[in-house]
């Protein structure tokens, strides 16, 4: 019921986006896995503020150390604007994601022009890995991959 | 042995400070906090490798907490152990935050009917400062360099004259009206690191015009290896030109070399610092001028000493 809500939606209102990021979590072999916080952002070519498409975090964690305690550990997004980020931010952070290929939209009213896109992962008791790649918008197709805690990163016009 | 000696003969006449003076250094745990739910924990030491505890550790009681909005917060679970002090703050309030101590006193000789005096033996914050017994610190003037703390020193080697104890005043106050031959030098010193609970803020680095003071241009929980730093030095709120800074990344035993960089401030104050790798980093600078607050002081000492944490990009 809610998917076919969800199509209808998509299909008055298209184009919702200016294109797709998919980002892939790999799956990694250890004793102890935790999933990563991820944060997704874009930021223009000539300089200015850097904006958050996504950030995955330990929603519900609360109590003495919240979810929210680390997400200075993503330090690069949180140096380039996600300590300025009042979460939870509505369409942009949600929960930690399990191993797979996750698609986000680039939202339409991102100003056509030059970015760099940005994924950033951090891995309780594992590492960190922060990829970057060109990107136009609206979006034509692009790659790229991480090599530890991130996996393609793959670009798409819708 | 000899350096030994020289350092009680230069302390004793209060003139310079030794080559080979013990670093005293705060090592926050973290200066980058999501939230305002949590505690920065921090060692605080004297030794000759940065943040190395293997000599002293240092007094806190005059540690102080500058909270962003401009009150004072207060250090919790003091404790000292041999090599190192250590202290927790609760970082409650967002914004960048500014922890460390303020030293100062006047120290130096006189003479009273010819025969030499000494002033100075205690160290401590500036007089009428919180905290202001100043006792058993772990080398002076609470700056990143230990000040002339050692004239308790057996006398001085090398056929100096030896300061008798009793002629050896604890302040400036307690100069006789009758002395002669003052030879004053007022030190200030300030060490101190810096932590950000959300987004940073500067209200703490507005100049207050006084003294030797650091002015970030690239805000100092905002420094990353593969961006060179930008810092400002004022005196008296002007650009201090020409100002020798030495920056010395922590973890020295496991290097060859100590990595000191020994830079020089341009015109404006500004100097700029490359990181070579991530990590903690002692930055220290001093000055010494012929303007002190004090108009029985001839010379002023002024130092300052940051820890600063330089995040992998």
């Amino acid at each position: 019921m809610k998917k076919s809500l969800a199509i209808a939606v998509s299909v008055i209102a298209a184009p919702a986006s200016a294109g797709t990021v998919t980002v892939t979590i790999p799956r990694i072999a250890v004793a102890e896995y935790h999933v990563p916080y991820v944060a997704v952002w874009i930021e223009p070519k000539a300089g200015g503020p850097a904006r958050t498409l996504a950030v995955w975090y330990d929603v519900a964690k609360r109590g003495n150390e919240p979810g929210t305690k680390w997400l200075a550990d993503l330090r690069t997004w949180w140096r380039k604007g996600g300590r300025s980020l009042k979460l939870p931010a509505d369409g942009v952070s949600g929960a930690t994601r399990a191993p797979g290929a996750h698609r986000i939209a680039i939202p339409a009213n991102v100003k056509p022009g030059s970015y760099t896109l940005f994924v950033e992962a951090a891995r309780e008791d594992g590492g960190r890995e922060l990829v970057s790649m060109p990107l136009t918008v609206p979006a034509g197709s692009a790659k790229a991959a991480g090599k530890t805690e991130l996996g393609a990163i793959v670009v798409k016009s819708r | 042995m000899i350096a030994k000696s020289l350092f009680f003969t230069t302390a004793a006449l209060g003139l310079t400070v030794p080559a080979f003076a013990h670093n005293q250094w705060l090592l926050p745990s973290t200066t980058v906090l999501s939230d305002t739910q949590q505690s920065v924990t921090v060692d605080a030491g004297a030794s000759t490798a940065p943040f190395e505890p293997n000599h002293n550790a240092l007094s806190v009681e005059g540690v102080k907490v500058w909270a962003p909005d401009g009150s004072m917060g207060a250090i919790e679970n003091a404790a000292r152990s041999k090599y190192r002090s250590t202290f927790d703050v609760k970082i409650d309030k967002p914004g960048t935050w500014r922890i460390g101590m303020e030293n100062g006193g006047i120290s130096g000789s006189f003479k009273v009917d010819g025969e030499p005096w000494m002033v100075g033996r205690r160290r401590g914050p500036p007089a009428g400062g919180p905290g202001a017994a100043g006792g058993a610190r772990a080398g002076g003037a609470g700056a990143g360099r230990p000040g002339p703390a050692a004239a308790m020193g057996p006398g001085a080697p090398g056929g100096r004259p030896q300061i008798d104890p009793s002629h050896i005043v604890a302040s400036v106050d307690d100069i006789p009206a009758n002395a002669t031959d003052l030879d004053l030098t007022e030190t200030v010193g300030r060490n101190e690191f810096f932590v950000s609970a959300g987004e940073p803020s500067d209200a703490l680095f507005k100049p207050t015009g006084r003294g030797l003071e650091f002015v970030p241009v690239t805000l100092p929980t905002d420094l990353v290896s593969n961006e060179p730093g930008q810092f400002r030095f004022l005196v008296d709120g002007q650009p201090a030109a020409g100002l020798e800074v030495e920056v010395i990344p922590g973890g020295r035993r496991y290097r060859e070399s100590d990595g000191t960089q020994k830079l020089k401030t341009d015109d404006q104050g500004m100097v700029t610092v490359q990181w070579p790798m991530a990590g903690m980093y002692w930055l220290n600078a001093s000055l010494t001028d012929a303007k002190p607050g004090n108009p029985k002081a001839s010379k002023r000492r002024m130092s300052y000493t940051a820890t600063l944490e330089v995040l992998a990009p």
